[in-house]
């Protein structure tokens, strides 16, 4: 590795503050201002949900201290209905635009995928910086959501917005639905257009940037992630922006795309509307709104794959079936939209095809698995932090992933769709195996981003009670909605007043344990975000391959230079992970090692 | 570490298995002949899903458990197995292919048939928060309804036009009332924004959509008081937009209707 470390800069670092860290067009930069803004946005989520927990498990109760932050929401101390409808909202809202899509891709993606690939930035660094600015201006916006209709926070709608509720604005008689609803649209909207410009960057950059020796089959996985991320970002934002755009249409410039005729709202018959299809929202919507979840999910994926080598030290089991995995994941996503809509009332025959590619995605997604556990077999695998979390996505990840295997059947979800067991499913895998994969990528990356490493000793006991907590809170939830409880109520049961629905009385406990379950969680939480200020500063430093992987990552200073590899073009000579190689003197090739003859790679 | 983890894995899966096998929180019973299938259907499901997250979470406990950094003797090198990739492949694809194909014959049996010919029929119109169930009357007609005449406040939240004879015999209730053992046909429609017709002893939900009519079916079995819920979010009191469904003996049914000016 010393011909790295004769670096000459091929171009200068900027000097002024504004250029380095405000306005940076460094990936690097870029990639730490969008993890940033996911953590701050995770922290808004994190609280909302406590919020819900509260009013979940004692409905009606009054907490004082509810009174100073939500004046009218909660006037009383008591959660409102409404106030507790713009907490599923925008917890939803923010999780997964400004976390989910957020760190693992902006964050990760950025800082990463340009080094993996031996570039020295991105392939447009200047749209780089403008789609996170757009990303920036899009928080603030939904920020302004929460806050426009004083005393509520922000739309009621639930972060799925059908129409006709979230179109009629003030006719349809619910606080939020006004000003609240519009923010939020022109949010999403501009989040959309970050997104795509996002996407454009990181598929070219993985196509053209890659260096010498860098054949595709020699990119890490973390990189196919990346990529196909980026292309399902590329597909399916768009489709989101023009549906947002009409239904900006229809609250403001009384169209009807989605408001049909003779509506009849709070006592008033609408008669400025005719001819619109709720449906077509639906449509819309959930052709982004599938893949979507992939978005989130396929960098834990490619990450996880990445770090469960590297600790392992084993090279990855069935590296090819993970890629066309990969991407079989990523076309199939674009075909199982209608899962969601299965009673929406479209054709009943659609539901049938829907249903039969919807449980083909779990094909690709067993290969996975498979091949993760062929990884783990006979390896000698290193337990810090990040390998932790690592497994611990693989266990989240099939627990979230099977119980698809009831919701994707039509027959089934006739039962159990907008039930607690939805919710369930969707937090297991979308929520919280997504969210294993960013700690796994903070624990694993921080040295390299940083300079420092990351306390490992609170990290371990971060993992143990938060993957307690989070199984403790989402497995039950299922069990709730096998008894039928419907999801985005403000209360099943009050057992005070007696208000509720009497079928639901039983799981009451089963309510009270969530909560508690995820009071504990959140406070967990608090361990990472001390870890993570207090390794930023006191951390011990990080020499330039702390955890002995074989990826470009690890062949530069941490942190790297602006132009990341000093000026010097790396040559790749192995594959990705070419660990416990027999005969080698160490248990890791570099990717850039000179070619042994007998090895290969 | 790597014990520890191992253990704690299989932990969650017995805990998780045992939620799912005791039933102390479960379905509220069927009252349906397509909700014994939906039932049985879900029990398959079930059982595959249990063998494949108990495969899957028992194995990532004992590769954790086993192979550590401290264990006697070098990783294995191996790129993988193709043989092994195109065999777990198969046998899953057979197995959710297989699973999915299966959970479709409810589903067409529900929604493929037109209602049999003595199928009662009832009008369904959700508003926000409230339920209106419209019976046809003696004529066996139900009348016109006309959006200009519709008013919550009073008392003709459907609009029942005061101009067509067909509407005076219609009858118009804030709860459902089915006899048993009769084929009941559901016209659903919404006034305002999308809602949800969810009784969850009848193992069935469907929308309501502003702007069309949707006609499902199904046949009540047991007689009994049975909750409504609405399921999807329509507004801040979604929560408690709840009715009843009482299915009445075929007897108690006529006598019902009689009550309502409905003579036989």
């Amino acid at each position: 590795m010393a011909e790295h470390e004769v670096a000459v800069h091929a171009h200068h670092p900027p000097t002024g503050f504004i250029k380095k860290y405000i306005f940076s067009v460094d990936h690097k930069v870029i990639g730490i201002q969008y993890y940033f803004l996911a953590i701050f946005s995770v922290i808004i989520g994190l609280v909302m949900s406590v919020l819900m927990r509260l009013q979940l498990g004692w409905p009606g109760h009054q907490f004082g201290f509810l009174k100073s932050i939500f004046p009218i929401g909660a006037a009383d101390g008591t959660i409102s209905p409404e106030l507790y409808l713009s907490l599923v909202t925008m917890h939803g809202t923010i999780m997964v635009f400004f976390v989910l899509t957020t760190a693992p891709q902006g964050g990760f993606g950025n800082y990463f995928l340009p080094i993996q690939i031996g570039a020295a930035d991105m392939a447009f660094p200047v749209l780089n910086m403008l789609s996170f600015w757009t990303t920036f201006v899009a928080l603030l916006v939904m920020i302004g959501a929460i806050f426009v209709e004083s005393g509520v926070v922000g739309p009621i709608g639930g972060w799925t917005g059908y129409a006709p509720l979230s179109a009629l604005g003030e006719a349809s008689g619910q606080k939020g639905q006004t000003y609240g609803v519009v923010l939020w649209i022109i949010s999403i909207a501009i989040f959309c257009i970050a997104s795509l410009l996002g996407a454009l960057n990181f598929i070219t950059t993985m196509l053209n940037m890659r260096a010498k020796g860098m054949s595709l089959m020699r990119l890490p996985l973390s990189c196919w992630g990346w990529f196909t991320t980026a292309v399902l970002a590329l597909l399916s934002f768009p489709v989101l922006l023009a549906g947002g755009v009409l239904l900006l249409l229809d609250h403001l410039a009384g169209t009807s795309f989605f408001i049909p005729a003779n509506l009849f709202v709070n006592d008033k018959l609408i008669t400025e509307h005719a001819g619109g299809s709720p449906i077509m929202w639906q449509h819309l919507f959930w052709f982004f709104g599938h893949p979507e979840v992939y978005i989130a999910i396929l960098p834990g994926m490619g990450a996880t794959s990445h770090i469960l080598a590297t600790f392992a030290r084993k090279p990855i089991f069935g590296y090819r079936a993970m890629v066309y995995a990969i991407f079989a994941i990523g076309l199939l996503g674009f075909f199982v939209w209608g899962h969601h809509m299965f009673i929406s009332g479209m054709d009943p025959r659609t539901g049938m095809m829907f249903s039969l590619v919807t449980l083909t995605i779990g094909v690709p997604s067993a290969i996975k698995t498979f091949n993760w556990l062929g990884t783990l077999w006979g390896a000698r695998i290193r337990f810090t932090t990040a390998m932790l979390f690592s497994i611990g996505f693989v266990s989240l990840f099939v627990s979230g992933g099977v119980t698809g295997m009831f919701l994707g059947q039509t027959s089934l979800d006739l039962q159990l769709h907008d039930t607690y067991f939805v919710v369930g499913h969707f937090h297991m895998i979308m929520g919280v195996a997504a969210i294993f994969g960013m700690f796994a990528g903070t624990y694993y990356w921080f040295p390299k981003m940083f300079g420092r490493m990351m306390g490992e000793g609170i990290g371990k006991v971060h993992f143990w009670l938060t993957f307690i907590g989070v199984n403790a809170i989402f497995i039950p939830m299922h069990i709730m909605g096998i008894a039928g409880a419907p999801r985005r109520y403000a209360f099943h049961w009050n057992e005070v007043t007696g208000e509720g629905f009497e079928f639901l009385k039983g799981i009451v406990p089963v309510t009270k344990f969530v909560s508690y379950a995820a009071f504990f969680t959140a406070a967990v939480q608090i361990l990472f975000f001390a870890n993570l200020v207090w390794s930023m500063y006191k951390g011990k430093k990080a020499s330039v391959n702390p955890w002995e992987a074989t990826s470009l990552e690890w062949t530069v200073p941490s942190p790297p230079p602006h132009d990341n590899f000093g000026g010097h073009e790396p040559v790749v000579h192995h594959g990705p992970y070419e660990y416990s190689v027999p005969g080698a003197k160490t248990d890791f090739i570099m990717q850039t090692d000179p070619a042994i003859a007998e090895t290969g790679g | 570490m790597g014990k520890a983890l191992g253990l704690l894995l299989w932990i969650i899966t017995i805990a998780a298995v045992a939620m799912f096998a005791v039933h102390k929180w479960w379905f509220p019973p069927s009252i349906t002949e397509h909700g014994q299938l939906v039932d049985n259907q879900f029990m398959l499901t079930l059982v595959v899903v249990a063998i494949v997250f108990v495969l899957a979470q028992v194995a990532l406990g004992f590769v954790v458990f086993q192979f550590g950094s401290s264990r006697k003797g070098d990783a294995t090198y191996s790129h993988g197995s193709n043989k092994l990739e195109v065999t777990w492949t198969t046998i899953t694809a057979a197995v959710f292919v297989t699973l999915g194909i299966l959970g479709q014959q409810v589903w067409a049996s529900l929604h493929f048939h037109e209602a049999p010919p003595n199928a009662l029929t009832i009008e369904v119109t959700a508003q926000q928060f409230a339920w209106n169930f419209r019976y046809a009357g003696a004529d066996d007609t139900f009348g016109k309804l006309d959006p200009l005449q519709m008013s919550d406040s009073n008392g003709n939240p459907l609009g029942l036009d005061s101009k067509d004879p067909a509407a005076k015999d219609d009858i118009v209730t804030s709860t459902i009332t089915v006899p048993a053992n009769r084929p009941v046909q559901l016209i659903l429609k919404s006034k305002d924004v999308i809602h949800s017709f969810f009784v969850p002893n009848l193992r069935f939900k469907q929308d309501l959509v502003p702007g069309m009519s949707i006609r499902v079916h199904f046949t009540p079995q047991v007689v009994g008081h049975y909750e409504l819920a609405c399921a999807e979010l329509c507004g801040a009191g979604h929560y408690k937009m709840k009715s009843y469904m009482d299915v009445l003996s075929a007897d108690d049914f006529e006598k019902w209707l009689k009550d309502k000016g409905v003579g036989k």
